[in-house]
């Protein structure tokens, strides 16, 4: 028999290990799910997360690396405040979407006109949209204490729509003879999101994201509100009794993570991506729930989570493409993370132990 | 004569603590026999082994002259022992015959078992009507229909565990006379309490536990209250003492106060007014869930009142929330050590911060000073002999006597014109209580108002000034607390409750 025991505080060694211990499970059940796929499990991982970093064409991939890198961490940052205080933001992607229609808007509205205040003023939009797309569930939450969730969920499919409304209508390319999908932001030197140093993949969202990343540190250890936000999702009661007021938590949670994955959203459209499509949304905002998990909610966690993320994603496109794997199989191996990730967090806070014991 | 119940050697481990060691003991027929002891002593360890709850480690018992080894409280039952827990188990939506007969083994007939029950409640002087629903009684009542679960089974021993927590002075005063017939036809009974008074009057022999262990036997009735806390503790008991003050200014006034609960099965505040004088320590005693969470609420800030019904020092502040009122010098500790007053699973440093930023200048443009918090936080430790390894310690992994001296300290030392505490010592040991008694008296020597909201009331006579009590949401005139009688605080909590005992 197995009996778990509460630690009287929660491990602080397990809870630095735990990811470590997922990855390597993860690379372990995702083995056996290659081999059962008849490919060479050992070749699998190595291509997923050795070449990309050390192989061949690694000068190309290491690139690629802060380009998926910076979304992810960028959002995930925003999330990770909402989910240390229980505000449960599942709709980052579409505030992501919302955040790049805005910033690209912006911007298609000035075509031609050259001026270094366009970037800029897309990414205050971007940052705008997103934060008002998030405002719905928080409103929504506080006024009629409806569940953010849902509510942040459903909105998603909703922006879609309002994605693909834009790449047929009011932002399609009117040189572009009829085809789906605006102009090309990054071809539009005031507006595009340049890469900063060649070859390195590194663009204004990466700088975003590492500011980010320094400003929810800061919160997190030495403000007040970070240290509300970790009070409130520890225990509500005593964060009332300590002068937190709920409502005005939810709003500012939901708020700081739907304007970090619109600018994320508006760094996209404006480089990597280029223009507003119909698939211009490839996944990032469900992707960083993830992150943020694996990251421990943590903001250097959450850094290092996103490039491990990062790399799955690109070591994971070569292998779906030089060794054939289905691309769900894929999905399925960043998955397991996930799953992986919050079956061994029962470390943290209990104690395994081995031998026959009776109900107390 | 044999005695009814012999205990022999009993001992109980858990990993990391010995619940019971070598415990001996017995009980005759028909004697009503005190199980004494602090929280953690090992009381509730022992009664579930005598129940069938829990398997003993090694020891043997004997119950009428036989080996008796109940494996599950069904076994425990069917050779006559039945208990009555400080927790009720009663479905509210049923009524008390079908709760009733949802713990007997062969429920018989609704009819029947109807008659059977006013029958049993006539002849005990435990008036029950058959037919009400669980959810509309008093907790007294209730209390009523876990006893009459357990007499109908007809019972050679009964165990009743901290029975008297939930009732006013006048029920406790029914449910001693129902116990002493009982006791006067064979029926013995266990009864588990620390409220030592009640153990004297009603009590024939007793057995003290400390750390799991026997200390001593004694006979109630021939000692004292205070000899007997002394065998219970392990040391000498300081009583908390201070010199007669003259009360000053008016600190904080309630007003007509009218407030709806926050929470569906809360209690709403009713028209509640009193006023506190600086160097006053006002008690406010009534049975739980009569409005002092409520009450408590209303005076921290957690809960927002119209704004003339709390009045600190003339300013009207009943708009302002927990951070202004402590600015202004209003403090509160809750009842709820552990996820109320104090944060589970976070340092003892950032639960020093979690209250003492405004007061104690812990953060500056809302960036905080953790080094500053630390010393605050080592500072509560030290001046209120919290026993913890250092400030980084996670709250829940103090005891509850620890813990609370340290929201108790938190608050005191940030010198408060006000502090509002509920059940200050509510399972605090008796040392650590008269500390916290003692800490609150010379808080209020020194001039601060005290508002003491709690539910034992020998603590509520040794340290008030003044008294009232809440009852289902009203607070009773407040009176002098010197020379009140037992009968006229009853009186105050709601008084039996519309609960006579039957004439028989």
């Amino acid at each position: 028999m197995i009996h778990l025991v509460k630690r009287p505080q929660p491990s602080r060694g397990w809870s630095y290990a735990t990811p470590l211990l997922a990855v390597l499970m993860t690379m372990v059940a995702g083995g056996a799910m290659f081999a059962a796929l008849g490919k060479n499990p050992v070749e699998v991982i190595r291509t997923i997360f050795w070449d990309p970093l050390f192989g061949e064409f690694a000068f190309y991939f290491r690139g690629q690396l802060l380009v998926k890198a910076a979304p992810l961490i960028l959002i995930a940052v925003g999330l990770s405040l909402g989910f240390r205080a229980g505000i449960w933001n599942i709709g980052a992607e579409g505030q992501y979407i919302l955040g790049a229609i805005c910033g690209a808007a912006v911007g298609l509205a000035f075509y031609p006109t050259e001026s270094v205040f366009i970037f800029p003023l897309m990414a205050i939009a971007g940052a705008l949209g997103g934060w008002a797309w998030a405002m719905i569930p928080a409103i929504l939450k506080t006024k009629f204490n409806t569940n953010e969730i849902l509510v942040s969920l459903l909105l998603v499919y909703v922006a879609e729509q309002l994605l693909a409304k834009m790449a047929l209508g009011a932002l399609r390319n009117p040189d572009g003879a009829g085809f789906p999908g605006s102009r090309n932001l990054s071809q539009y030197p005031s507006a595009a999101n340049q890469e900063l140093i060649a070859g390195t993949g590194m663009h204004w969202g990466v700088v975003a994201a590492f500011i980010a990343v320094i400003f929810a540190y800061v919160l997190f250890a030495r403000h007040m509100w970070g240290f509300q936000i970790r009070l409130t999702g520890e225990s509500p009661r005593a964060a009332r009794f300590g002068g937190v007021n709920p409502k005005r938590l939810v709003i500012f949670c939901l708020g700081v993570s739907g304007a970090l994955a619109g600018l994320a959203g508006m760094f996209e459209v404006a480089g990597p991506a280029g223009q507003i499509s119909i698939d211009f949304n490839s996944g990032y905002g469900f992707t960083a729930i993830i992150v943020a998990f694996l990251g421990r909610l943590h903001p250097v966690g959450i850094l290092l989570a996103g490039l491990l993320m990062a790399l799955t994603y690109i070591g994971g496109e070569a292998a779906a493409s030089n060794l054939g794997l289905p691309s769900s199989a894929i999905q399925a191996f960043q998955g397991m993370l996930l799953f992986f990730l919050l079956a061994v967090d029962v470390l943290t806070n209990f104690q395994v132990r081995f031998g026959k014991g009776e109900v107390a | 004569m044999t005695p009814l119940l012999t205990l022999k050697g009993l001992t109980k481990a858990y990993p990391g603590v010995i619940a019971n060691s070598d415990v001996s003991f017995d009980i005759d027929e028909g004697e009503v026999h005190a199980l004494l002891g602090e929280n953690g002593a090992g009381k509730s360890t022992l009664v579930k082994m005598i129940y069938g709850l829990v398997k003993p480690d090694s020891g043997a018992m004997t119950f009428r002259g036989a080996g008796y080894e109940p494996a599950t409280p069904h076994a425990a039952r069917s050779s006559g022992v039945a208990m009555v827990f400080q927790h009720f188990s009663l479905f509210n939506a049923l009524d008390v015959a079908e709760n009733i007969a949802l713990g007997m083994e062969n429920p018989p007939k609704q009819r029947a078992l109807a008659a059977r029950i006013t029958e049993v409640s006539e002849a005990y002087g435990l008036p029950l009507d058959p037919s009400r629903l669980v959810g509309d009684l008093s907790a007294g009542e209730r209390q009523r229909v876990e006893i009459i679960r357990c007499l109908l089974q007809d019972p050679k021993l009964l165990i009743m565990d901290e029975p008297t927590s939930v009732l006013t002075p006048q029920e406790v005063e029914i449910l001693f006379k129902t116990l002493r017939q009982l006791s006067a036809e064979g029926t013995a009974i266990l009864y588990i309490s620390h409220k030592l008074e009640e153990i004297r009057s009603l009590c024939d022999g007793a057995t003290i536990l400390r750390l799991g262990k026997v200390v001593g036997t004694c006979d109630p009735k021939a000692t004292s209250a205070r000899d007997m806390a002394e065998m219970m503790v392990g040391q000498t008991l300081h009583i908390p003492s201070r010199d007669a003050t003259q009360p000053g200014d008016v600190a904080i006034k309630v007003d007509d106060l009218t407030l709806a609960s926050g929470s569906a099965f809360g209690t709403s505040l009713k028209n509640v007014s009193f006023e506190v004088r600086k160097g006053e320590v006002f008690g406010i005693g009534g049975v739980a869930g009569n409005g002092q969470d409520e009450l408590l609420a209303a005076l921290s800030g957690e809960a927002l009142a119209p704004t003339a019904s709390v009045q600190l020092k003339g300013a009207s502040i009943g708009h302002l929330g927990p951070n202004e009122r402590r600015g202004e010098g209003l403090l509160a500790a809750p009842e709820e050590r552990l996820g109320h007053a104090a944060a589970p699973d976070m340092s003892l440093t950032e639960n020093a911060m979690l209250t003492g930023h405004v007061r104690e200048g812990l953060a500056n443009r809302g960036f905080l000073n953790w080094g500053a918090a630390r010393v605050f936080a080592e500072k509560i430790i030290k001046d209120f002999d919290v026993r913890t390894p250092g400030p980084g310690n996670a709250a829940r992994a103090l005891s509850g006597g620890n813990l609370q001296k340290f929201v108790i300290g938190r608050e005191i030392l940030q010198r408060p014109d006000v502090l509002v505490v509920n059940q200050p010592t509510w399972g605090v040991d008796a040392s650590a209580a008269a500390d916290i008694r003692q800490a609150l008296l010379d808080l209020a020597a020194n001039g601060a108002a005290v508002i003491c909201i709690s539910q034992d009331l020998d603590e509520l006579m040794e340290i008030s000034d003044r008294f009232a009590a809440l009852n289902e949401g009203r607070l009773s005139p407040p009176r002098p607390a010197a020379g009140l009688t037992v009968d006229e605080i009853g009186l105050m909590m709601g008084g039996a409750h519309d609960m006579e005992a039957a004439h028989v």
